[in-house]
């Protein structure tokens, strides 16, 4: 017999995976907006943010019902404070992406600056690993989460590429220095992108493992420094 | 924490009807421990293992051991009496006797003479009635019966009675499964304030009152002990499936 947690359970999931996917979305249309220089879609993914704030909203009242209602326990407490926890890094994600479009819209307007792929396979990048966490949450599977983690020296890498590329475009051509400011700020959006997905494959972990890996323990931390 | 009661390898049996199986599980001085598990796993009978409160059922038969600071309560020497004074026992409704709340409180301390006059006599039934959180409510009516109190009232006072004769351990069945949540309240406030000077077994059906109150939680069904472990890992990543599937309600 079902639970009649289990129906509030699966209600849960089912618009934390929505919000996942809205997500996935206004990060990809974003970088299109960029990549095609098409300013209405970028405008579609600034306004759609809304969207994405009430889902949070309506994700932390269903959380807060379940605990004073149902009163969850083990697994089902896990799942309920892994939910109310991955929200808010899927918000700020979107958050990111609307900003990239924001970053598309001013950039649309002036003359394009040459292509740099490093910022796109960032993007890519980063949509992959959002992607496989999210899949690694409804399968709940540890292992992909960790395997997730890593690909976000991926990213870091990336970002310091481009990094370097613009500073150097900048130096070399000044007249370029506003959008090539845009340009970075766009690729740290897509740096802390790829943090913010750590942080939900770390919540995917204690989901599956009751595990804390966020932080590694002072102690250890401290042992390591003496070595 | 040193262990107050360490049992090994406990069967029990209701005539031919095992109703315990190979129980071992150590309880610590001034610690809570809930036994919680669905009805008829066994958690009051083993509960009531604890001070030989089965030896009264006809065809009741133990085997293993139970020790309470290091003696075996099941030796032939062990003097039950006195065994039932050290561990103390609080069932699931509550029992006063039909005399006044003073008498209630003073019965046992009469019995075993502890007292050396009146006024120590006094002493002692106020020391109970305030270690159990009811002095204030009732030091005005001591005389009248013990009928008259509330459910909650009236456990608390059955509390104040198993304290008057300072018992070490304290055992108890379900003490607040009968009353209005704000009595309830009162017994869990009681029970983590006791646990400064006993050392208390409590089984449960609530499961978030084995959650407040306990710092150990032992799972019990069929019988068996299926695990034992801090209250808050119990709570939040049990070892066992069984265990998880019974807190968060997969079985009844």
């Amino acid at each position: 017999m079902e639970r009649i947690i289990d129906q509030q359970l699966g209600i849960l999931r089912d618009k934390l995976l929505l919000l996942g996917g809205t997500t996935e979305m206004a990060l990809r249309r974003s970088m299109q907006s960029l990549e095609n220089r098409d300013s209405v879609l970028a405008q579609k993914v600034i306004k759609d943010d809304r969207i994405v704030n009430e889902m949070e909203l309506e994700i932390d009242q269903l959380c807060i019902e379940i605990i004073a209602l149902h009163q969850p326990a083990a697994y089902d407490l896990r799942f309920v404070i892994s939910v109310a926890k991955i929200t808010p890094v899927l918000e700020r994600i979107a958050d990111h992406a609307a900003n990239i479009a924001e970053a598309a819209l001013i950039l649309n307007d002036h003359p394009e600056v040459r292509s740099f792929n490093d910022l796109y396979s960032m993007a890519e990048i980063a949509g992959e690993m959002l992607k496989d966490t999210l899949d690694a949450f409804t399968s709940e599977d540890g292992k992909l989460s960790r395997q997730v983690i890593k690909r976000d020296k991926e990213i870091d890498r990336a970002y310091d590429r481009v990094f370097g590329e613009l500073i150097e475009l900048m130096i070399q051509t000044p007249s370029v220095t506003s959008p090539a400011a845009h340009l970075l700020f766009v690729a740290k959006h897509l740096e802390r992108i790829g943090d913010y997905v750590k942080d939900i494959c770390e919540l995917n972990v204690y989901l599956t493992e009751a595990a804390f890996i966020k932080h590694k323990p002072i102690k250890k931390k401290k042992k390591k420094e003496e070595e | 924490m040193t262990n107050k009661i360490s049992i090994r390898e406990l069967d029990f049996y209701y005539g031919q009807h095992q109703a315990l199986f190979d129980i071992s599980l150590d309880i610590s001085e001034r610690e809570v421990m809930a036994f919680i598990g669905p009805s008829g796993c066994g958690k009051s009978t083993f509960l009531r293992t604890l001070n030989r409160m089965n030896d009264t059922i006809p065809g009741a038969r133990v085997k293993g051991s139970v020790e309470i600071d290091g003696s075996d309560i099941y030796a032939s020497r062990t003097d039950v009496v006195t065994l039932r004074r050290k561990v103390g026992m609080v069932f699931q409704k509550s029992n006063p006797f039909p005399k006044s709340i003073f008498e209630n409180v003073a019965y046992g301390i009469r019995i075993n003479r502890m007292h050396t006059s009146k006024t120590d006599l006094a002493d002692r039934v106020e020391k109970a009635l305030r270690d159990a959180a009811l002095w204030e409510e009732v030091k005005d009516r001591l005389n009248t019966s013990a009928f008259g109190l509330s459910g909650g009232q009236q456990q608390r006072l059955c509390i104040a009675r198993a304290l008057a004769v300072q018992p070490e351990v304290l055992l108890m069945d379900e003490p607040a499964s009968a009353l209005d949540p704000i009595a309830t309240q009162k017994i869990e406030e009681l029970v983590v304030e006791l646990k400064k000077d006993y050392t208390i077994a409590i089984v449960t059906h609530n499961m978030q009152q084995a959650a407040r109150v306990s710092d150990k939680t032992a799972f019990f069904m069929l019988g068996k002990l299926i695990e034992v472990n801090p209250t808050q890992r119990m709570f939040t990543n049990p070892d066992e499936k069984l265990t998880e599937d019974y807190i968060t309600g997969r079985f009844g």
